[in-house]
């Protein structure tokens, strides 16, 4: 399955585009998500392993599967207030 | 009230919403854009959120500090985009029958905001480069740019 994965502040900047897509098998997790998302863009490594990642705008963990079609972002490191 | 606003924060209003005869303490929050972070010069902040998740992260802070505290109002606006120095970026509001509830609130409240919520800030120093704040990522990855 073909996912779009949205990026955020240094994230968005080190890939220069607002989202990546992605070719996952469709049992796919979110930890091979993170893995498949490094290898095609190796810029975001560091940061990468440091990101949560949300389904839906909720937070999930490495285990977490992706559904078909889901929104999903990847969050690295927060810095509001 | 859960807000994010790319207008300037208007504190006196949330103020204002929360003070009520059944309040007896009202605690306000301000963060505001710090001109010196150790010897470095910030020129102005910018800030930029997911904002659909941002704000269900937000709700769901309120309605844990409810759970957690007696509160008789809870509010947080956030200002997204430019933020220029000793204006705020982010505003908490909350009242409790007694103080000691709405101190403790207020205080987990912006420090849970910090942690969990979507919101990026970036750095425009006063040497010209930008810098998208992110800690623990950013010890590896700084993502600088020199204009």
């Amino acid at each position: 399955m073909r996912v779009y994965v949205k990026l955020f502040a240094g994230a968005r900047e080190l890939v220069g585009q607002e989202s990546v897509a992605l070719e996952l098998p469709a049992s796919a997790t979110v930890g091979l998500l993170r893995e498949r998302l490094t290898e095609a863009h190796p810029e975001l490594r560091s940061l990468a392993n440091h990101a949560m990642f949300a389904i839906e705008a909720t937070y999930c963990d490495n285990e977490t599967p992706i559904p078909e079609n889901a929104e999903i972002a990847c969050i690295p490191p927060v810095s509001g207030g | 009230m859960i807000e994010l606003t790319e207008n300037p924060l208007e504190p006196a209003t949330l103020l204002a919403k929360a003070q009520s005869p059944d309040a007896g303490a009202v605690v306000l929050f301000l963060g505001i854009t710090r001109r010196m972070t150790g010897d470095r010069e910030t020129l102005c902040l910018q800030y930029e959120a997911y904002q659909a998740m941002a704000v269900k992260e937000l709700e769901r802070l309120k309605n844990e500090a409810c759970e957690r505290w007696s509160l008789t109002a809870c509010a947080i606006s956030h200002r997204l985009g430019a933020v220029p120095l000793g204006e705020a970026s982010v505003a908490i509001v909350v009242a409790s029958a007694h103080r000691g509830e709405a101190f403790a609130a207020g205080q987990w409240l912006i420090d849970t905001l910090k942690e969990c919520v979507p919101i990026w800030k970036q750095e425009q120093w006063a040497d010209g480069k930008t810098e998208w704040v992110h800690p623990k990522g950013n010890d590896e990855a700084r993502i600088t740019n020199d204009k």
